[in-house]
């Protein structure tokens, strides 16, 4: 570790920690319908919309409807994706004639990016139409984030409120999100990106005859417009297949530290609103620490570990002079960016990458997949990131009330049998999607265990990892893994779902009770939410379910391939 | 199934704004405040022809140029296949290119050791970079073929390093390119 690389990552948290409180009173303002800058200039282009689509904005819904409208709107947001896929063919904006993806892959990147996994068992150069990156892929950046932002605020309206069914309206939370937050967010990184060196044209690909006298096809697209949602959406899926290390995604120092900042802000700024809309600052600050703790933590751990490189290179290769293990790593960013741009990445379910997870050492690898082990919430996805950390603070007071022997409460809210079940639902789902689909790959040698591009205990990480990015919704990749199969399209596909809705309803069901119920003045024998001891215990755990549930796994796959690699073995 | 009709209408909206209006709108912006930029930072050679982009690495095998990293993207530097080795570090066909790799480069230049990036690949495949180390290793073998002096080669190397962005972020580093461009106009 070098002393430039931790100002680097100090430098990179302080900017998150400055732009955590405006970000927030902005969030609060868009969805609470206040007055602000953007709104006094777009109010008629929102009013015109929900005159399009027939709704009335202030119709409040209970938690099954705001459920219902949001399965059906990524119902259609899947099929229409799915469609565009296969039709890309027959339609515009193909300069190089790319024909369509096979059914299960159009299925697989069809559920992957509505879902806010973009998990791509594809490589976008070679595989995608300008039109289905733009109008496909580029709007479900969109609109999975908005989703995810308006499950967050509805979970966090079910905790504010009090004595009603009611969590607001779902059309009106996606389309606010996406007008005042999303949409001019977007337009401004997309420029700062082009300034950087990003790419933003339609032309074919261009042809180069190299200096040394080699020819070069050099891949095109409108990426800027896609890269400033997907950073900013924590979507993740690359434009190109080397996603964010591909020097057209990602060309500068700079436009890599506006890629980090962009995943973050949201999520961080979230806490803020949380704190804002309860009525208890000290809350969301105390949501914030926990979160910033785990980020150091998985920061720090994954930095040491690419620095100390690897042992097994030959003596006269000098590792030190780059700063680490530097296979698949670009020179630009160095180690410490690579490692910093990996734990951001997977503390938030953005899976972006701008170096390649699969080639980093044992303890470098673990952190990430532990990150979204731990359910991303260390700030987390836009949205996804707040509703899971919520679930961890009902399971977090209610083992405290467990300990001092008082019934839960969680901000003047009893936390009774059904949100504990909800909770446990919500926590128990994930794992068991995980576990399974690695156990079954595992035993199958010539669907399952053909796919690995490594052997030995780092083979298994990739299955493990693939499964754990897919139900988690991160998207990022041991990307060595052939995964373009029909079995794991299919899996694959099918654990995103589960991942995302099978723990969203849940997760809704515990907004709209809370919502019903009472709210009671704090008394002394209330377990204050707003304190170091309450962060400690969020951390705690946190750390415990995540720990105890993928110990097993993980001691087999990075765990063992550490000592493996002290060793001197290679398989 | 209002809210279904509500939802297609919504993908529908949602695909002209986003989909169309959006990226058509940063691309009329970007080709008029940014062109060089938004169309792939591209180089072209006295007679106009099309030589690469500059923040795209190209494979070099003349010992009369820098060399860039090693690339997992196609057969080597192909920019319509990114793409890392994603080898893990315990994968012995990683151990194996690593050492053959380091084999080759120590008869090159005897006694110096290897900077790690010289038999590392990226993670794009594409990187146009190597540290300033790496260029460093590659002066004697670059000095002979041309018959420059190292002196003269080290003070353009110089030149061509990039120190870390607003002197803190990223890595100093040495456009591989652009060197071997600046190279082949020197007369001697």
């Amino acid at each position: 570790m070098r002393a430039n690389g931790i100002v680097q990552i100090l430098v990179f948290f302080e900017i998150v920690l400055l732009l955590t409180k405006p970000t927030g009173m902005f969030l609060k303002k868009v969805y609470c319908d206040e007055q602000h800058l953007l709104k006094r200039i777009l109010t008629p282009f929102e009013r015109m919309i929900y005159r399009l689509i027939g709704v009335d904005p202030s119709a409040e819904m209970n938690w099954k409807r705001y459920s219902v409208a949001m399965l059906l709107f990524s119902l259609v947001s899947t099929l229409a994706l799915y469609a565009l896929q296969r039709l890309q063919g027959y339609l515009p904006l193909n300069p190089q004639d790319i024909a369509a993806p096979s059914v299960d892959s159009s299925f697989n990147t069809a559920v992957s990016f509505v879902t806010n996994t973009n998990w791509q068992g594809y490589a976008g150069e070679s595989t995608m139409s300008y039109l289905t990156q733009m109008a496909g892929l580029t709007v479900q950046n969109f609109a999975s984030a908005a989703v995810g932002m308006a499950l967050a605020i509805a979970f966090i309206r079910g905790i504010a409120r009090h004595e009603t069914e009611n969590l607001g309206n779902f059309w009106a939370d996606l389309v606010r999100g996406t007008i005042y937050v999303l949409l001019p967010l977007s337009l401004i990184a997309a420029m700062l990106f082009v300034s950087q060196g990003v790419v933003q044209n339609f032309k074919s690909y261009d042809f180069a005859a190299t200096l040394d006298g080699a020819a070069q096809t050099i891949a095109q697209g409108p990426v800027a417009s896609q890269l400033a949602i997907k950073m900013l959406g924590t979507n993740g899926g690359g434009f190109f297949n080397a996603n964010s290390a591909h020097p057209f995604e990602n060309p500068t120092p700079f436009s890599n530290l506006i890629q980090m900042v962009l995943i973050f802000l949201i999520p961080a700024g979230l806490t803020y609103t949380l704190g804002r809309m309860v009525r208890s600052q000290g809350h969301g600050w105390a949501v914030f620490s926990a979160m910033a703790l785990l980020f150091f933590a998985g920061t720090f751990t994954t930095y040491w570990a690419e620095s100390r490189g690897n042992p097994i290179y030959p003596a006269n290769v000098d590792q030190a002079v780059v700063g680490g293990n530097f296979e698949g790593k670009e020179t630009r960013f160095g180690i410490a960016n690579s490692a910093l741009f990996a734990t951001v990445t997977t503390d938030a379910s953005c899976g972006a990458v701008n170096s390649m997870h699969d080639s980093f050492t044992p303890l470098g690898g673990l952190v990430p997949m532990v990150n979204i082990q731990l359910g991303e919430v260390i700030f987390g996805g836009v949205g996804a990131g707040m509703y899971g950390i919520l679930v961890m603070i009902i399971l977090t007071v209610f083992i405290a009330g467990l300990m001092v022997g008082r019934t839960p409460e969680y901000l003047g809210k009893k936390i009774e049998a059904y949100d504990v079940q909800m909770a446990m639902l919500y926590t128990l789902i994930f794992p068991v999607i995980i576990l399974v689909l690695t156990a079954i790959s595992v035993l199958a040698p010539e669907f399952g265990l053909a796919s690995r591009n490594n052997q030995g205990a780092h083979g298994l990480s990739e299955i493990l990892y693939a499964y754990t990015s897919a139900t988690g919704n991160n998207g990022s990749a041991f990307a060595g893994i052939s995964a373009n199969t029909f079995w794991y399209n299919t899996t694959l596909g099918i654990a995103m779902l589960a991942g995302r809705f099978m723990m969203i309803i849940p997760a809704l069901a515990i907004a709209g009770n809370l919502a019903s119920k009472k709210q009671a003045p704090a008394t002394l024998g209330t377990f204050p939410v707003n304190t170091g001891m309450f962060t400690l215990l969020l951390v705690g755990i946190i750390l415990i379910v995540g720990a105890l549930t993928f110990f097993p796994v993980l001691s087999l796959s990075p765990i063992l391939e550490h000592f493996q690699m002290n060793a001197g073995a290679t398989f | 199934m209002r809210d279904l009709i509500t939802s297609i209408l919504v993908v529908f909206i949602m695909t002209i704004t986003l989909g169309m209006v959006y990226p058509l709108a940063v691309s009329g912006l970007a080709q008029v405040f940014f062109s060089f930029r938004a169309n792939g930072s591209l180089i072209r050679n006295a007679d106009g022809e099309l030589t690469g982009s500059e923040l795209i690495g190209q494979r070099f095998t003349s010992p009369r140029y820098f060399h860039s990293r090693p690339s997992a993207a196609g057969d080597g530097y192909d920019a319509a296949a990114s793409g890392g080795s994603n080898l893990g570090p315990t994968s012995a066909k990683l151990i194996k290119r690593v050492t053959a790799d380091a084999e080759t480069l120590r008869t090159e230049n005897p006694g110096s050791p290897i900077p790690a990036d010289l038999v590392t690949t990226s993670a794009s495949g594409l990187d146009p970079h190597i540290s300033p180390a790496a260029a460093e290793f590659q002066i004697p073998r670059v000095a002979g073929a041309r018959g420059l002096s190292e002196l003269q080669l080290r003070e353009i190397v110089e030149r061509f390093t990039e120190s870390r962005q607003f002197g803190l972020l990223g890595e100093p580093r040495v456009n591989v390119l652009l060197l071997n461009i600046e190279l082949d106009k020197i007369r001697n």
